[in-house]
C-alpha cells in the first residue's frame, strides 16, 4: 500500500512538479502516510490474518483430502464433485437455506414495516408498546429458541393449550417437517425489534408537509403510503433486505438448537447427531459446514461447502447492493 | 388532483369546515384510535406472552411443568437456586462475562482509531478499504472457520478456551468500524482542524476531542459487542465444546436442557437467567442502544 502511494501517478494529478527530495511538503506527506498506516494498523493486521489468510486457506483445503490428523494430500476436484453431485444432504441444506432467505426476509420486512407504521400511529403509551416490541430482539438466540421449543411443544406447551381453548388443534410445530421452518420464522418474527426501530426512525423522517399536501389533495391512506411514504423509505427497505439476506445466509444457532431440543435426544459433548431434525427440514448450509468439518472431519468437503456459501452470499449481496448503491458505503 | 389543490386551501387551511364535519371527524378519530390501539395491544401480547409463560413455568413444580397447565399451583422460587447450584453454571457466568467484557474493551480500543482514519483522513485506497470492511461484515463466519480453527488448535493449542474468540477482537471488528465511522462522519471537520491549529497531535486530537464527542456512538458499539459476545453460540461451540470449564452461558444453556431432559421448569428458569443481564443492561442504556440501531440503518 505504501508503495502504490509513493508512485508519481499521484502527484502528477496535482499539476505541480514533484517536490524535491527533502522539501517540507514531501516530509509532511510521508508523515501523513505513516500516520494513516498507524491508525489503520489494527485493521490491516486483523484483515490479513483473520480474513485474508483463512479465505485463501479455505480455497487451498478445498482441493485437499485432509482429516486433521494426517498431512493433507492433493485430490484435485474430488471434494467439489463429491459435494455438488453426490452428497445427499447438500440439496436439502441448500433448499432450506434459500427457503429461509426468501420467506424469512420477506415476512420480516413486511412485519417490521407494519409494526413501524403502527407505532407511528399510536397516540397513547407509545413508550410501553415500543419496549414490548423491542425487548424480544435482545433475548439471546439460544435462550429464545429454548423458550420457543418449550412454548410450541405439541403436548405440554402453552401455545397449543391456548389454541385448544378456542377449538383449534395446534400443529406439531418443531416436530413436523412441514411446520419446523414456519416455526423458525415465527421465532424470528418475535425478535423483530431492530427492524422496527429502523423503520420507525425512517418513517418519522418523512417530511410532514408532504402528508399535509396529500391531505389537501384528498389522498386516502393507501395513496399516501404509496406516493409519499414508500418513495421516502425505499432505501431503508433495501437496506433491511440486504442485511436480512446476509443474516439468514448465516442462519445457524436457532435451527441447530431447535432441531436438537425438539428431537429430544440427550446430548453430551462429542455426541454426533444428525442435524436438521425432523427429516433434515431445519438443516442449513452453515450447519452442514460445521457437521462436515467438526464432526466428520472431512475438511476438504467442508471447505468446498464454505466456498459455495461464500459465493451465494456474495452474489446475492452484490446484486442487491447494486440496487442500493450509495446507501451502505456512503461517502461523505 | 391539481384542481382540488387549487380550490381546497381557502376552506381547509383556517380550520375544519362546518360543524357537522367536526363531529364526524371526531367520531372518525376515536374509531381510528380504538382500531390502532387494539391492533397494538394484540401485537404486544404476541411479544410479551412468551416471557410470561416462560416465567410462570420457571416457578412450577417438576410435575406441573410437564403438564399443560399455564398457572403455577405453587410458587417454587427454589428452582432458581437449584439452577445456580447446578455444577458449572457459575463457571458459565464467569466465562460469559469475561468473553463479553474483554471482547468489548478490545473491540472498542482497536476499532476507534481505524474508524477515525476511515472517516476523517484522506488517502488513496480509502474507498477500497471501506468496501473491504463492508465485505468482511457481509461474510458468514462459517466461510473461514475451518482454517481459523486449525491455526488456533494446531499452532497455538488454544482450543478448549475462549481466547481464539477474544484475541481477534484486539484487531478491529468490521461491524464496529463501520458503525463508528458512520458516527464519526457526523462530527464537523472544523473541530478537528481547530484542535490541530491549537497544537494537538493526531492521537491527542482523537482522545481529547473526537472520543468525547463520539461517546454515544462508542456506547452503542460497546453495547452491541457486549451482546454479540453474550449471545454468541457458534464461536464457543467451535472452540470450547470439548472443555465444559470454558463454556459460556449461551452454549451451556442448550446442554443444560439436554441434561435435565424432563425439567422444563429448571430449563425455563435457566433461560430467564441467561436473558436477564441483557434486559437489565438494556434498561440502563436504552438510549444508546436505540441510537445505535437507528444509526446502522438510517443514516447512510
Amino acid at each position: 500500500m505504501a508503495l502504490s502511494l509513493s508512485t508519481p501517478a499521484k502527484s502528477a494529478g496535482r499539476a505541480t512538479d514533484p517536490a524535491p527530495r527533502d522539501s517540507p511538503l514531501r516530509r509532511k506527506r510521508n508523515r501523513e502516510r505513516l500516520r494513516n498506516l498507524g491508525f489503520l494498523s489494527p485493521w490491516i493486521v486483523g484483515f490479513s490474518v483473520f480474513f485474508g489468510y483463512p479465505l485463501i486457506a479455505t480455497v487451498y483445503f478445498s482441493f485437499m483430502h485432509y482429516n486433521q490428523i494426517k498431512a493433507p494430500t492433493f485430490v484435485g476436484l474430488r471434494n467439489w464433485r463429491y459435494v455438488l453431485e453426490q452428497m445427499p444432504l447438500f440439496g436439502p441444506a441448500l433448499w432450506n437455506t434459500l427457503w429461509l432467505v426468501v420467506v424469512m426476509v420477506a415476512l420480516r420486512v413486511v412485519f417490521g414495516l407494519g409494526i413501524g407504521l403502527l407505532i407511528t400511529k399510536v397516540k397513547t403509551g407509545v413508550g410501553l408498546f415500543r419496549t414490548a416490541f423491542y425487548i424480544p430482539y435482545l433475548a439471546p438466540p439460544v435462550a429464545a429458541t429454548v423458550a420457543f421449543v418449550f412454548l410450541l411443544n405439541p403436548s405440554t406447551g402453552p401455545v397449543n393449550e391456548v389454541l385448544s381453548w378456542i377449538g383449534l388443534h395446534g400443529p406439531n410445530w418443531f416436530n413436523d417437517p412441514n411446520w419446523s421452518k414456519p416455526s423458525l420464522v415465527l421465532l424470528s418474527l418475535w425478535g423483530i425489534g431492530d427492524l422496527m426501530v429502523i423503520f420507525m426512525a425512517s418513517l418519522l423522517d418523512v417530511p410532514k408537509e408532504q402528508y399535509e399536501a396529500a391531505d389537501l389533495d384528498g389522498a386516502g391512506a393507501w395513496t399516501k403510503f404509496r406516493y409519499v411514504t414508500w418513495p421516502a423509505i425505499i432505501p431503508i427497505v433495501l437496506f433491511a433486505v440486504v442485511t436480512g439476506v446476509v443474516q439468514t445466509m448465516q442462519y445457524y444457532t436457532q435451527a441447530l438448537v431447535a432441531g436438537k431440543l425438539a428431537s429430544g435426544v440427550s446430548i453430551g459433548p462429542g455426541t454426533v447427531i444428525q442435524p436438521g431434525y425432523p427429516e433434515h427440514s431445519t438443516l442449513t448450509v452453515p450447519q452442514l459446514v460445521y457437521s462436515l468439518g467438526f464432526q466428520n472431519f472431512n475438511t476438504g468437503a467442508a471447505c468446498v461447502l464454505s466456498l459455495v456459501l461464500f459465493a451465494i452470499a456474495m452474489a446475492v449481496t452484490l446484486l442487491l447492493m447494486r440496487k442500493s448503491v450509495g446507501l451502505i458505503p456512503a461517502e461523505d | 388532483m391539481t384542481t382540488t389543490t387549487l380550490t381546497r386551501p381557502d376552506t381547509a387551511v383556517p380550520g375544519r369546515p362546518g360543524g357537522t364535519d367536526t363531529a364526524r371527524h371526531r367520531r372518525k378519530r376515536i374509531l381510528n384510535w380504538i382500531a390502532v390501539h387494539s391492533v397494538a395491544v394484540a401485537l404486544a401480547l404476541f411479544f410479551v406472552l412468551p416471557f410470561v409463560f416462560v416465567f410462570l413455568t420457571s416457578v412450577m413444580s417438576d410435575d406441573q411443568a410437564m403438564s399443560g397447565d399455564l398457572w403455577p399451583g405453587s410458587w417454587n422460587w427454589s428452582n432458581y437456586s437449584t439452577v445456580f447450584h447446578t455444577p458449572g453454571f457459575l463457571d458459565w457466568w464467569r466465562n460469559s462475562l469475561m468473553y463479553a467484557l474483554l471482547g468489548t474493551v478490545f473491540t472498542v480500543c482497536s476499532s476507534v482509531p481505524v474508524a477515525y482514519a476511515l472517516a476523517k483522513f484522506r488517502f488513496r485506497g480509502r474507498r477500497t478499504a471501506m468496501m473491504l470492511v463492508i465485505s468482511t461484515m457481509m461474510l458468514p463466519p462459517q466461510v473461514i472457520i475451518i482454517p481459523m480453527y486449525l491455526v488456533w488448535a494446531q499452532q497455538f493449542h488454544l482450543s478448549g478456551s475462549l481466547w481464539p474468540l477474544i484475541i481477534p477482537m484486539a484487531f478491529g471488528d468490521a461491524y464496529s468500524i463501520f458503525l463508528l465511522r458512520q458516527f464519526l462522519l457526523t462530527i464537523p471537520q472544523e473541530y478537528i482542524e481547530s484542535a490541530k491549529v491549537d497544537g494537538c497531535g493526531e492521537l491527542r486530537t482523537l482522545l481529547r476531542i473526537v472520543v468525547p464527542m463520539a461517546k454515544p456512538g462508542i456506547a452503542a458499539v460497546a453495547l452491541f459487542q457486549f451482546f454479540y459476545c453474550w449471545n454468541d453460540y457458534f464461536g464457543p461451540q467451535i472452540y470450547a465444546a470439548q472443555n465444559p470449564g470454558a463454556w459460556t452461558l449461551s452454549y451451556g444453556l442448550e446442554s443444560f436442557k439436554s441434561a435435565h431432559a424432563v425439567n422444563w421448569n429448571l430449563t425455563m428458569a435457566a433461560t430467564l437467567l441467561v436473558m436477564a443481564p441483557v434486559v437489565i443492561v438494556f434498561f440502563f442504556a436504552q438510549k444508546a442502544f436505540v441510537e445505535g440501531v437507528t444509526l446502522t440503518g438510517v443514516k447512510g
